[in-house]
């Protein structure tokens, strides 16, 4: 790190972007060029697509990028920790066929792991996938995929070995989506919103090249593309702002975003809006009633408390410092915060709190907040998962005895599931 | 923003946090309970001599040590963790800053070097028998003549109140009904103290009578409401900080006690039932920690938002603790309702900290009342 040059490193990319950059070119060729230049992914080997900088250098890059409101390469949902989990684990073949598309946002991506019976304990997958002596036949039903419907390949986790323990009969694999035996509908959930589908895999095939890794690796494949899921987060929420300039290849971004954002049209309020409160309070005069101003500052504390936990364990990150609780604490927390301020939200509303659409409170945007807050206890690890991790991890309490260890095929699982 | 603690700043816990374990166990906690003081001169003239904790936040040219009200908080998380009989609270926190935001420098210079050299006491006596926290509601009379004044009526919940060697009391002028601070000596006639029975013997509380005691007026010129109002905020924040110190130690002593306590052939931490409940508290420590440590920040940074914070986080420590003092004790079973269990030290503890300087429920009430106003 010592031996980079910031601003050498600065001056060349801005160099290079005055010179290629123009507004008025499709989205696709510009990103051809961020491609063959490295520019577009720094911190990327340089055989494929990047630069080889250290992910330290990425930020002030960035901000090049954004002094000269030049667009990125595509990062939209799944296909990052496609590529973060191909970079790692795949074969020259499977980085030199889908890495460049990934970037230029030619192909889309999903993740098929989750399943109808194995949510919390994802290992439990009872997806299969055999190998007939040309290539892999899959059947079975995954869940909660974002973007499936648009999706060109799936990431597929599967069973391949029904007899190995759980964790090690699983294998990786990426699947083509556009075909016969692949069938995507959506789910709608309780707020009306439909952000994420189900998938139906009915012989659905995998040639033998597009499997990763070895086979019973699956899991530890996995483990990869979900670490990666924070961060790619925290990268989409940035990203998802857009840009608000003229011209062709911003209207051509902006086009993507709206794409990839509209399953996430609701999540502002899965938090529970504690924003919205006290204004709420105040307009509807609710706000002199000493029972409802005792639960509205709790929540004010909770909410401003939990932020300041958030930071510190940002901080002591940033600085190197071993991150402390504070980190694994947050999910649980912004769940209190959602049902509190949910709560309050009804007090609130009072008898408004049954109306919904343009008949409830804010256009029907609290009933929205009212009916997505239960998501946020159970996506991305339910509550009862984050106490276990907390009291395990952080607390080093003893875990319950397994019984889920020996063959796959003796464990209790859930019956299948029909349409 | 405000964050964790410095280097430095780790050490001095460090530093306190041994010379507490080594000598101030919870055998001799215990001991000071049953005693007729309350506490240990020798571990005062320790903490005072040793390690210059009576003047941390203090200024230099009265003894004082020159550092800021974090460092003053993290005494205060630490003597709470240990839960040390100490007139610590009642001397350094309250008193001593009662002359810092109230006297006169004069003042200041002729009484803060005798309380931070640990040579002698001081208590506030500013609360009556109906327990107001703001001092508007005084009915305790002073007459003035010239120099001096006499005092006369009650003072109640005053902590620390029978070993004081100096008490600073606050009275309403009975002439013109305004409110200051006034110096009374222990061993001034007319003056009647007697300790309050309480349910935490690790903090004495009095009752205090005056009949005509004499007293002289501090802090002439200075804004006794601007003042006792600063005073009561950095005191609220260092007693919450003292309660998540304790708070934090009934959580270890939980944790401890799960990992090794075995039932149905495990340790119980291993039970859902428990693991889950001990996330919880964990969650509900760092959550008011982050809120104490925050305000403690906000006032070396003189934030405006400071009286807010305040509220905030005696709030959430009252919470806190409280959870922390039942759910340990839960945790513990049978044996945590024993005597000979440490548990219910912290509880008590817990207890007259959960009302001390104002309950939950009027600090979020002011809270909101002062978010409202900010908004």
């Amino acid at each position: 790190m010592s031996d980079i040059d910031i601003p050498a490193l600065r001056a060349e990319l801005r160099a290079w972007l005055a010179a290629h950059w123009q507004v008025d070119q499709g989205l696709v060729a510009w990103r051809e060029k961020l491609v063959e230049s490295g520019w577009g992914m720094p911190h990327w080997p340089r055989e494929w697509h990047g630069r080889g900088l250290p992910v330290a250098c990425v930020s002030a890059l960035e901000e090049e990028f954004e002094a000269m409101g030049a667009v990125g390469v595509a990062r939209a949902g799944i296909r990052l920790l496609a590529a973060a989990t191909l970079l790692e684990h795949g074969t020259d073949a499977h980085k030199q066929r889908f890495l460049r598309r990934i970037l230029t946002g030619e192909d889309t991506w999903c993740q098929l792991f989750s399943e109808p019976g194995s949510g919390s304990d994802l290992a439990g997958a009872t997806t299969r996938a055999e190998f007939d002596g040309t290539r892999w036949v899959v059947n079975g039903q995954k869940l909660w995929t974002t973007s499936a419907h648009h999706a060109d390949w799936g990431l597929l986790l599967a069973r391949t070995d029904w007899d190995a323990p759980k964790h090690t009969g699983l294998s990786f694999f990426v699947i083509d989506m556009h075909q016969g035996g692949v069938e995507v509908q959506p789910l709608k959930q309780m707020n009306g919103h439909a952000s994420f589908n189900q998938v139906f895999l009915t012989d659905a095939l995998v040639p033998a090249e597009n499997q990763v890794g070895n086979t019973g690796d699956g899991w530890k494949i996995a483990m990869t593309t979900l670490a990666h899921e924070r961060r790619n987060a925290d990268a989409l929420r940035r990203w998802g702002q857009g840009s608000g300039r003229a011209g062709r290849i911003y209207d051509e971004e902006r086009a993507e975003i709206a794409t990839v954002m509209e399953p996430y049209r609701w999540y502002p309020q899965r938090t529970g809006r504690v924003d919205l409160l006290l204004p709420r309070a105040r307009a509807t005069g609710r706000i002199a009633d000493p029972a409802l101003r005792q639960d509205l500052a709790s929540v004010l504390m909770l909410s401003r408390a939990s932020e300041w936990l958030a930071q510190r364990a940002r901080h002591a990150k940033e600085n190197g410092k071993p991150e402390g609780p504070e980190g694994s604490l947050g999910k649980l927390v912004a769940s209190h915060v959602a049902r509190a301020a949910a709560r309050v939200h009804t007090a609130i509303g009072g008898m408004d709190a049954m109306l919904a659409g343009a008949d409830g409170a804010e256009q029907g945007l609290v009933a929205e907040i009212l009916l997505s807050v239960p998501a946020t206890s159970i996506a991305g690890g339910t509550d009862e998962i984050q106490r276990n991790i907390i009291g395990e991890r952080v607390l080093d309490l003893p875990r319950e005895p397994r019984t889920d260890a020996g063959p796959f095929r003796d464990i209790p699982r859930n019956p299948p599931r029909g349409r | 923003m405000y964050y964790g603690y410095s280097p430095e700043q780790e050490q001095f816990r460090e530093v306190l946090a041994r010379f507490l374990t080594e000598r101030a166990p919870i055998s001799a906690v215990r001991a000071q309970m049953a005693s007729d003081r309350g506490h240990d001169p020798a571990l005062w003239r320790a903490l005072a001599e040793d390690l210059g904790l009576t003047g941390v936040h203090l200024p230099e040219r009265c003894g004082g040590q020159g550092f800021g009200f974090e460092e003053l908080c993290i005494a205060q998380e630490e003597l709470g963790r240990a839960l040390t009989c100490a007139p610590f609270f009642a001397t350094s926190v309250l008193a001593s800053g009662a002359l810092m935001e109230l006297a006169s420098e004069a003042e200041q210079d002729a009484l803060l070097p005798a309380l931070i050299a640990g040579e002698r006491l001081a208590a506030l006596a500013w609360m009556e028998e109906d327990g107001q926290v703001a001092a508007d509601a005084t009915t305790l009379g002073a007459t003035r003549s010239g120099e001096a004044a006499t005092l006369s009526g009650h003072k109640h919940y005053v902590i620390d109140g029978l070993a004081a060697d100096l008490l600073l009391v606050v009275a309403r002028d009975s002439a013109d009904g305004a409110l200051g601070l006034y110096a009374v000596n222990a061993d001034s006639p007319g003056l009647t103290r007697r300790a309050l029975a309480t349910i935490d013997t690790t903090r004495r509380l009095a009752a205090l009578e005056f009949d005509g005691c004499v007293a002289r007026p501090l802090g002439a010129g200075r804004d006794f409401a601007a003042g006792f109002a600063r005073l009561m905020d950095r005191a609220t924040i260092a007693l919450a900080a003292e309660m998540m110190g304790g708070a934090r130690a009934l959580l270890d002593q939980a944790v401890d006690y799960a990992r090794l306590r075995m039932q149905f052939g495990r340790p119980i931490g291993a039970f859902q039932a428990i693991k889950h409940k001990l996330a919880d508290l964990l969650l509900e420590v760092e959550v008011a920690t982050a809120a104490v440590r925050y305000a403690a920040a906000a006032v070396d940074a003189d934030d405006p938002e400071v009286p807010a914070l305040a509220s905030q986080a005696k709030a959430m420590a009252a919470e806190a603790y409280l959870k922390s003092a039942i759910d340990s004790i839960q945790i513990h079973g049978g044996i945590g309702f024993t005597w000979d269990h440490d548990s219910h030290l912290w509880f008590k503890r817990a207890k007259s900290s959960e009302v001390l300087l104002g309950d939950a429920a009027w600090h979020r009430e002011r809270f909101l009342a002062l978010t409202e106003a900010a908004a």
